[in-house]
């Protein structure tokens, strides 16, 4: 058997998934989607007293799309990929969610589950980051909104929820009008984590750029790009200021080695990619009616 | 040892009652339980693709799943597309163009065609290894297997599409 033991539970409403975690707390582990917690399971990495199986809690599955965009963190990756509701008011995140993985990974994984899990080189977190989303954890004493940077703080594969909180829905709050994206990441393969990816919103007035939200991933944590953003706001479209921002974003980003390439050549990429993204979003525009 | 948990198994279409520990995965259980050994398992973390099977119609790994979670779901194994002795037009497809040598990854790698089919009836080469870049093989070289999906694909069409 891959997996230590642990008591199972399969809850089927909000309120009684939080009482087991105020009941079983740092021993219980929530299972979402499974896509990474199995694996962890498996390798006996993660050896939960008590997997807590919110699978069967419904109501946590759902978008909605009046004024801003609420999605619950039981929503399958496949279905926030393909909801037209979504694509109509960030069409950056199905564009992100294709390159997460595989369609049979996709179709389990939910989006709580990414951003819980905190992979440094998953696509949500930093999309999500790049969007203003906040998220709403619950606990069996009440519940708090937290924006998308505090949640992950300078975290991997950890964030500032508690262990007897449940990460519920993710906000998202509408698209100015005249906002476009452009997304980009390096993968070895297609599906395969990402070397380093960059998630670009930007919204101009006319052809100023008024408006500039990018979010990187691939390094030690999923991070906003600041001097980027600096570097755009003021700025004409155009060559000179993505270059500026490029080099904006190399400086931001927390590079880092390991054996798919050295934090030199992922500095890089970031440049590049940021530079690409935003010539992806001067050419097309997204979101909003635009 | 958590107690164990009886469980429903709606499997190529007949149902089957196991008794299983909560951490023993949906894999090992077809496999296992249910002696359905067509079901391989490489990785079990969910990169290789060779334990895909069909939970309710939609392709997933069974490696990352557990068998307590698939409770009363319609699953679909590689022993359950063939129509009696006559191939499905996927398995006829792998076995004329060579898609398969050792045949490891083969399940998972049919269950996988059958998926992108069902989604694209007309699937080019490109789509084919996008879509099944989760699926890995380390034998043919992927051209033949790319070949017998397009050709299954072809087959289905002119069946009616039916899967
Ligand atoms: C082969 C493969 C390739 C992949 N490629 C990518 C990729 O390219 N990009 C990418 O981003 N991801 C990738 N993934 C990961 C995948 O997207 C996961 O689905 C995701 O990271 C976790 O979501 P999940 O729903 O499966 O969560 P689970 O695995 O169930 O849980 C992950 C963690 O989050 C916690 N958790 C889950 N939901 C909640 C909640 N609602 N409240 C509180 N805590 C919660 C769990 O306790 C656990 O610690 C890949 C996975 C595999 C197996
Ligand atoms: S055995 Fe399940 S993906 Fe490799
Ligand atoms: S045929 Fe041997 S692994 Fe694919």
């Amino acid at each position: 058997m891959k997996p230590a033991v642990f008591d199972y539970s399969a809850p089927e409403s909000i309120a009684e998934a939080l009482g087991l975690l105020a009941e079983h707390g740092s021993g219980a582990k929530v299972l979402a989607g499974g896509q990474s917690l199995v694996p962890m399971l498996n390798f006996r990495l993660a050896r939960p007293a008590h997997l807590i199986d919110i699978n069967g809690v419904d109501s946590l599955s759902y978008i909605s799309a009046n004024g801003a965009l609420r999605i619950g963190s039981m929503t399958r990756l496949t279905a926030l990929g393909e909801s037209g509701d979504v694509a109509g008011a960030h069409p950056i995140i199905p564009a992100a969610v294709a390159q997460i993985g595989h369609r049979a990974i996709r179709n389990r994984g939910t989006i709580g589950g990414s951003l819980a899990h905190n992979d440094p080189a998953a696509e949500l977190p930093a999309v999500l980051m790049a969007l203003d989303a906040e998220v709403t954890a619950r606990s069996a004493d009440g519940e708090r909104v937290v924006g998308m940077q505090d949640l992950i703080e300078d975290r991997l594969f950890d964030t500032t929820l508690d262990d007897t909180e449940l990460l519920t829905e993710i906000r998202i709050p509408a698209a100015a009008a005249s906002s476009s994206f452009g997304f980009q990441e390096f993968a070895r393969r297609h599906g395969d984590f990402a070397l380093a990816g960059v998630a670009a919103v930007i919204t101009t007035d006319g052809s100023t750029i008024t408006h500039a939200a990018l979010g990187a991933f691939g390094g030690t944590h999923a991070t906003r790009l600041p001097t980027a953003e600096a570097a755009l706001v003021g700025a004409e479209t155009g060559d000179a200021a993505f270059a500026a921002a490029g080099a904006g974003a190399a400086a931001d980003f927390p590079s880092t080695s390991d054996v798919h390439g050295t934090a030199e050549y992922r500095s890089h990429l970031i440049n590049v990619l940021t530079v690409r993204a935003l010539n992806d979003a001067a050419g097309h525009t997204g979101g909003g009616n635009g | 040892m958590a107690e164990n948990m009886s469980v429903v198994l709606n499997v190529n279409g007949s149902g089957r009652s196991v008794s299983v520990e909560p951490r023993k995965t949906l894999a090992d259980a077809i496999r296992e339980d249910l002696g359905l050994t067509g079901t391989h398992l490489g990785c079990e973390h969910g990169v290789c693709g060779a334990c895909t099977i069909l939970l309710d119609g939609e392709v997933v790994r069974s490696c990352l799943m557990l068998a307590v979670q698939a409770d009363g779901a319609e699953i679909t194994t590689i022993e359950g597309i063939a129509d009696g002795d006559a191939l499905h037009p996927m398995q006829s497809a792998f076995s004329e163009y060579h898609g398969l040598q050792c045949g490891f990854c083969t399940p998972g790698m049919i269950l996988a065609g059958i998926d992108v089919v069902s989604r694209n009836p007309d699937p080019s080469p490109q789509e084919i290894r996008e879509e099944m870049g989760g699926n890995i093989c380390r034998c043919t070289g992927y051209q033949k297997i790319v070949e017998s999906v397009q050709a299954a694909a072809a087959a289905m069409s002119a069946e009616g599409g039916s899967a």
